[in-house]
């Protein structure tokens, strides 16, 4: 490897001996792409002609509306509903260019797999989705778009038969197959390059964001707020602010049924050091180092480890990490539904409503910017579920 | 010395080559497990590999999971598999027994707190699979303090920079693997390993023992005429517990596993690479 992989005391690969090839070609790899001008050129041409960016910035018409400026940085928008497209794009090319004529995956809830399945069909590379058995009950109509573009969806059976399970399945099968296959891994965390390549892929998002305020405000946000599974959507809003000292970072957790008991996927807040997936870093464990089953109601937040640079700038204090639970994160679901006519991710309502926590505690009229990381269409069932499955009062 | 270097010597002077015979431990209860580790021994086998289970075994296969999973619903805790090998090493002084298990495992202890119990449990080796020689310093270190070699796993992939290091940070034997992909027991046993033992006696690496799809006498027989100093079973042995094969069974088919080992041309052990103990 030509860079160590870590942040601070986070990161690192590690992985069983035979796969450090592979990582080491895929760095190789990404480093000299970063430098190749076509490379650049043709990825942004894609982010630009099928992806649909940049994203607007939307500012809240009605939500928080005399106690504070909300903006949303729409990645619900992007082609694929969710800004898992951004980086699926350049490591499908990546892929390709790594003469790799086959793509597998992790998915949760589905939108990487989805995502990771569209660049598959684009750039015509066999592809292969490991999904939680439980979750491919639960997610049926994406297990059916991913098949629609081409993709297989294999349902994992071990463990807990989610999110954590199908990455380790996808890690055995990048173990026998890295010759021809590269793992597009979906978020910020696992082995070295992937923390430091996915946040490269991902930092459009703080780039264009921080642009489009400036342009609108004419000053950079109080804060910047963004939910956190692995943390991809976080550290792609972050990075670009990192640098500036006034703007406040924070990361928003699931805290599920409360951050006392069990049930959440706090990893930051209540995780202890550990190594899972390939790195170090903050992870949901027992006293023996067994890895926990997490709970969200948003499966996009129910992963026991963390993105090892979120838990740096954690230590470092640079960001800060809270928790929303379920409950809240659904009535911001319905708000932001009712007061903009925007249906948000489950994920995403997470840092929209703690965005409304600050509107309401805070007298200082701040410019708060939130990434809508993602679109809701995947979570309309369930939260017609968890509503009591009964017809909403029209607004008054 | 070592255990495993008279091991090793032992079976160089026989002519035969090492049978290495691996269990999950608490595998599917503590006492059952108990009585399949004696099994192993009784068998004739000339070093144990034991895994501690870990939620989250990404380099095994189905066979080797599905026994973790058992340990783990049977409650088995870390502390109850070191007083499972301090059990074994009081009735069998002389028998190298190596750990394998993943990284978190043993920082969650704190690296010096485990390895610190396994010496004491009587372990010789450990073996820690998500580690790669690029991560393995402090791994190595936490070992050597402890008196433990620590085993590394060389792959026919794996570059001579890498060799090297495996060199420089591993003692009691190396842990080969002859193809890609997780543990499990295949019909055929891949060979594919090439130059890579002989890079590894070029590197002053510990003698090379392979592992991953040895399932039968014939594998073992082959791995050995192929230049292995050893074998290690895990998933044939481990398949056979969970369909309920009686100790007595599993000490017949260890027995026969290592029958196979006896005849074949013995590897040129190196003595290089023990542990500073």
């Amino acid at each position: 490897m030509k860079l160590d992989g870590r942040f601070g005391r986070f990161g690192g690969a590690y992985v069983p001996e035979i796969l450090v090839p592979a990582l080491e070609q895929l760095e190789a790899a990404f480093l000299d792409a970063q430098e190749d001008d076509a490379f650049r050129v043709e990825l942004d041409g894609l982010l630009t002609t099928y992806a649909g960016r940049p994203t607007p910035l939307t500012r809240c018409r009605n939500l928080g509306a005399g106690r504070a400026r909300i903006y949303l940085k729409r990645e619900d928008l992007l082609h694929g509903g969710a800004h898992k497209t951004n980086q699926v794009l350049a490591q499908g090319l990546l892929a390709r260019r790594m003469g790799k004529t086959r793509l597998i995956a992790e998915t949760g809830a589905g939108q990487h797999g989805v995502a990771t399945a569209l660049a598959g069909a684009l750039f015509g590379l066999r592809t292969r989705i490991y999904m939680g058995a439980d979750d491919v009950e639960r997610q049926q109509l994406n297990v059916f778009r991913m098949e629609l573009m081409g993709a297989e969806v294999v349902p994992v059976t071990s463990g807990g038969r989610t999110l954590k399970d199908a990455v380790n399945e996808a890690l055995r099968d990048w173990t026998a197959s890295f010759a021809d296959t590269h793992y597009l891994l979906g978020t910020v965390a696992g082995p070295h390059p992937f923390p430091l390549m996915v946040r490269e892929y991902q930092r459009v998002i703080g780039k264009e964001a921080r642009e489009q305020i400036l342009d609108v405000e004419g000053r950079l946000p109080d804060a910047v707020i963004a939910c956190v599974g692995g943390g991809s959507n976080a550290i792609g809003l972050f990075s670009d602010f990192v640098g500036d000292g006034g703007v406040e970072i924070i990361g928003v957790e699931a805290a599920g049924k409360g951050l006392s008991g069990r049930d959440h996927g706090a990893t930051l807040q209540k995780g202890r050091l550990g190594i899972l997936h390939g790195c170090e870093t903050l992870v949901l464990q027992d006293e023996d180092g067994q890895i926990e089953d997490t709970w969200s109601v948003s499966a996009g937040l129910d992963y026991p480890a963390v993105g090892p640079e979120h838990a740096h700038l954690q230590d470092i204090g640079r960001a800060r990490y809270v928790g929303v639970e379920d409950d809240d994160a659904l009535s911001a679901f319905q708000a932001l539904a009712r007061s903009e006519g925007i249906v948000g991710a489950f994920e995403s309502c997470h840092a929209l409503a703690h965005a409304l926590k600050l509107a309401e505690e805070r007298d200082d009229d701040p410019i708060l910017l939130v990434n809508l990381s993602g679109r809701g269409d995947k979570d309309v069932a369930q939260a017609q579920h968890l509503v009591g499955g009964k017809r909403l009062k029209a607004v008054a | 010395m070592t255990r495993y270097a008279a091991m090793f010597d032992r079976c160089r002077e026989a002519g035969e080559g090492a049978f290495g015979a691996f269990l999950m431990l608490g595998d599917p209860d503590l006492d059952r497990s108990a009585l399949a580790l004696e099994a192993l021994v009784a068998g004739g086998a000339d070093m144990l590999e034991l895994g501690i289970p870990f939620s989250d075994p990404v380099a095994d296969g189905p066979v080797i999971q599905a026994a973790a999973e058992r340990a783990l619903r049977a409650g088995v805790r870390v502390a109850d598999c070191f007083d499972l090998i301090a059990g074994l090493r009081a009735r069998h002084p002389d028998i190298p027994i190596g750990i394998l298990t993943y990284a978190n495992i043993a920082v969650a202890r704190g690296l010096d707190q485990f390895t610190g119990d396994l010496a004491i449990a009587g372990v010789d080796s450990l073996l820690v699979a998500d580690v790669p020689s690029l991560e393995a310093p402090r791994f190595s270190a936490a070992a050597r303090t402890a008196g433990l070699d620590l085993v590394m796993i060389a792959a026919p992939n794996t570059p001579a920079s890498a060799l090297a290091r495996i060199a420089e940070l591993s003692s009691g034997y190396t842990y080969c693997v002859a193809r890609a992909g997780v543990t499990g027991a295949d019909q055929q046993l891949a060979l594919d390993h090439g130059s890579l033992f002989e890079a590894l006696d070029r590197a002053g690496a510990p003698p090379p023992v392979l592992g991953f799809g040895i399932a039968t006498p014939a594998h073992v027989h082959e791995a050995l005429a192929s230049g292995a100093a050893g074998v290690i079973s895990g998933s044939a042995i481990v398949s056979r517990l969970a369909k309920g094969a009686s100790p007595a069974e599993l000490e017949a088919f260890v027995y026969e596993m290592k029958n196979a080992t006896r005849g074949t041309v013995a590897h040129p052990i190196r003595m290089t690479g023990q542990a500073l103990a």
